[in-house]
């Protein structure tokens, strides 16, 4: 029983950390209907810059902000030269050109900062808790748990901020309506910039927790493709469904790993995520939370 | 001035509903098919058909294959690679095991196959769309990668999942030189691309472009849906197998699974975004345009080299290649967003009024 405890506890707290890519998503999709691909090379970029600041012996804190500063710099330069021109193009064009800015962001990163892999550290050893090892024999890394700490604050932090500030409701207007929202004077471009350079910010936060689980390499780009099941699962548009979405699937995975894995050889890691998430879709086309679609002819 | 249709008269329905009623695009055509199947075999070299034009129609084949799937029936599918590595391995496994196979056939199972897997992949398109159901076919791309890594009957137990291509034969004529395989390949891909202009234009093309349009309103029409949506994913699925078979057999020889990574499903759409969506000839334009480009670019990066007199590393090369790569297709998303089939449709415009524009 404490096994398959840990099991789950482990792959709820996996889950948390791809709801921290979901949610970079999420935020660019609702407001501005762009399928964001290249969060992924973004989370790479922010962990990159970062790690590659710190190793040059800059201060924790201030390689942090500089980053954060260079993050909503790129989230801003991104909606001026590629998004703003494509305004009103259909969904799979938006889709490409967020696919050739993967190609952009990964060669800039790396022709700035070179392409040897680096460890990240923070301070938080990736060790099990010892009381409930000793206690109830279940193993649960240190470091997993404050990276779902990390996340709550996140999303506390971002629920606050789409609550109570001027700019959090007029994102939500836009993300309701954008004609609406234009008609009564939000304007729409600055909302975009600020939502992109609020992903920016949730980019290096994923980046940095990313980085001290798997170091910071180039396979970190593949976080997306880790993140768009829990994206299907809890549908485009919503922050709860991100992260209810990775703890199903971060959960599921595990689990299927665990007990499914050895009869079919394993490995099953990469593809196992999309059957939970398609067959949760069979229910429910939208995903989770997502607007329900209405078909109208 | 020359080319206009005007003056061409119509006195059949069989000429009025032909594949080119413009005089000047029959010639065209028949221009473009005599210089690929007799001027370029005679001048080309090794270095040509093998590293540039066969990948091409390779690859042509594969965009025709997504075209139709994504461009028609409105679809949208990243699973491409998987598609074609279907085709790749078991064509592979019908050489292997059937004795006597003949090449073609051995293409043809390999897409049928292909079209089969993309049947299976096809139904979660019956309850979802959009950017969900793109999303979705990412399954199939994993999928199919891992079963073909983990299920060693596939690739014959070898160590990794390696496949060499057997020896080619038609007609006791054995295909080894790469001037052969070219003309293989080109044989095939005009073929179906015939095959495809055609089926667009017909009854089953109509169906497929009516749900792309509005699915609602084309079930509403009578239109059956279950049947078409997952024709869709059959056919063009069989186009990308013969696309991956031929990927395997003409042009690389020897494939890994690891060829066919979702990398290449990327470039089989952008291809047909930059060349045009919905469009036989976009296929082809994209697929010269990415396959011609990074060499294009090598070139450049090597002629610069040469000129600064700098040595530039080759990370700094590919990642600086990478970067206008991706830069490229976002001018090319902005400046063009209907793809360089559409310029044509433009010049066509022109050349039609030229020299008097009024």
């Amino acid at each position: 029983m404490s096994f398959f405890i840990e099991v789950v506890a482990g792959g709820l707290l996996a889950g948390v950390m791809y709801s921290l890519v979901a949610l970079g998503f999420v935020l660019i999709y609702k407001a501005s209907g762009v399928f964001n691909f290249a969060q992924g090379s973004l989370v790479f970029f922010a962990a990159l810059t970062f790690v590659s600041l710190t190793e040059r012996g800059w201060n924790l804190w201030l390689a942090l902000g500089v980053t954060l500063l260079a993050m909503v710099v790129v989230g801003i330069l991104i909606e001026r030269t590629v998004l703003r021109p494509l305004v009103n193009q259909p969904p799979i064009t938006l889709l490409m050109a967020t696919i050739g800015l993967t190609f952009v962001l990964e060669g800039a990163s790396q022709l700035m900062w070179g392409s040897q892999p680096h460890g990240l550290e923070l301070g938080i050893p990736d060790v099990p808790i010892e009381w409930l090892s000793q206690q109830w024999n279940i193993n649960i890394s240190q470091f997993d748990l404050f990276a779902a700490f990390v996340a709550g604050l996140l999303v506390a932090v971002l629920a606050l901020f789409f609550q109570k500030t001027r700019i959090g409701r007029a994102l939500r207007a836009v993300a309701d309506d954008h004609q609406a929202a234009l008609a009564v004077g939000i304007p729409l471009q600055h909302i975009w910039a600020i939502v992109w350079a609020v992903a920016g910010f949730v980019a290096l936060v994923a980046g940095v927790m990313w980085g001290v689980r798997n170091g910071v390499q180039y396979a970190l780009t593949f976080t997306a493709l880790k993140a768009l099941p829990v994206l299907i699962l809890g549908g485009f548009e919503s922050i709860a469904g991100a992260i209810v979405g990775g703890l199903i699937i971060g959960a599921g995975e595990k689990l299927a790993e665990v007990y499914l894995g050895p009869f079919v050889g394993g490995g099953i890691e990469s593809w196992f995520a999309y059957v939970i998430a398609l067959l949760f879709l069979l229910v429910r086309p939208e995903g989770l939370f997502g607007e329900k679609i209405i078909d109208r002819v | 001035m020359l080319y206009r249709e005007a003056g061409q008269f119509k006195s059949t329905y069989a000429a009025d509903q032909q594949l080119f009623p413009i005089l000047q695009d029959r010639i065209a055509v028949l221009a473009l098919l005599v210089v690929a199947f007799v001027v370029v075999p005679l001048i080309g070299n090794q270095y040509w058909f093998s590293a540039i034009i066969t990948p091409f129609l390779v690859l042509s084949l594969a965009a025709l294959g997504l075209n139709i799937l994504t461009g028609y029936a409105g679809q949208l599918s990243l699973g491409t690679a998987a598609f074609m590595a279907v085709g790749a391995f078991m064509a592979y496994n019908a050489m292997l095991r059937v004795p006597h196979m003949p090449i073609l056939g051995a293409f043809a199972i390999g897409g049928l196959c292909a079209a089969a897997v993309g049947i299976v992949f096809g139904l979660p398109s019956l309850r979802i769309k959009g950017l969900y159901l793109a999303v979705a076919t990412l399954a199939a791309q994993f999928f199919v990668l891992w079963a073909i890594n983990r299920i060693g009957w596939i690739s014959n137990y070898s160590s990794s999942g390696v496949i060499t291509a057997q020896r080619m034969e038609i007609f006791g004529y054995p295909i080894e030189h790469s001037r052969d395989k070219y003309l293989l390949t080109l044989l095939i891909v005009a073929v179906m691309a015939l095959a495809a202009k055609n089926l667009m234009r017909s009854e089953t093309g109509r169906s497929f472009m009516a749900i792309r349009d509005m699915d609602v309103a084309a079930s509403v029409i009578g239109i059956p849906m279950m049947k078409t949506k997952l024709l869709a994913f059959a056919i063009s699925s069989f186009y990308c197998g013969v696309a991956g078979a031929l990927y395997a057999y003409c042009y690389l020889g020897t494939v890994e699974p690891e060829a066919f990574t979702l990398d290449l499903s990327f470039r089989v759409l952008f291809m047909i975004i930059i060349g045009g969506v919905g469009s036989i000839l976009g296929s082809f334009l994209g697929a010269a345009f990415i396959t011609l480009f990074p060499i294009f670019l090598n070139f450049i990066s090597g002629w610069m080299e040469a000129l600064l007199r700098v040595e530039m590393s080759h990370a700094v090369v590919s990642n600086a290649e990478a970067m206008i790569f991706g830069g490229l297709i976002i001018f090319f998303l902005i400046v063009e967003p209907n793809g360089l089939a559409r310029l044509w449709q433009i010049a066509k415009e022109k050349l039609r009024l030229w020299p008097f524009p009024h």
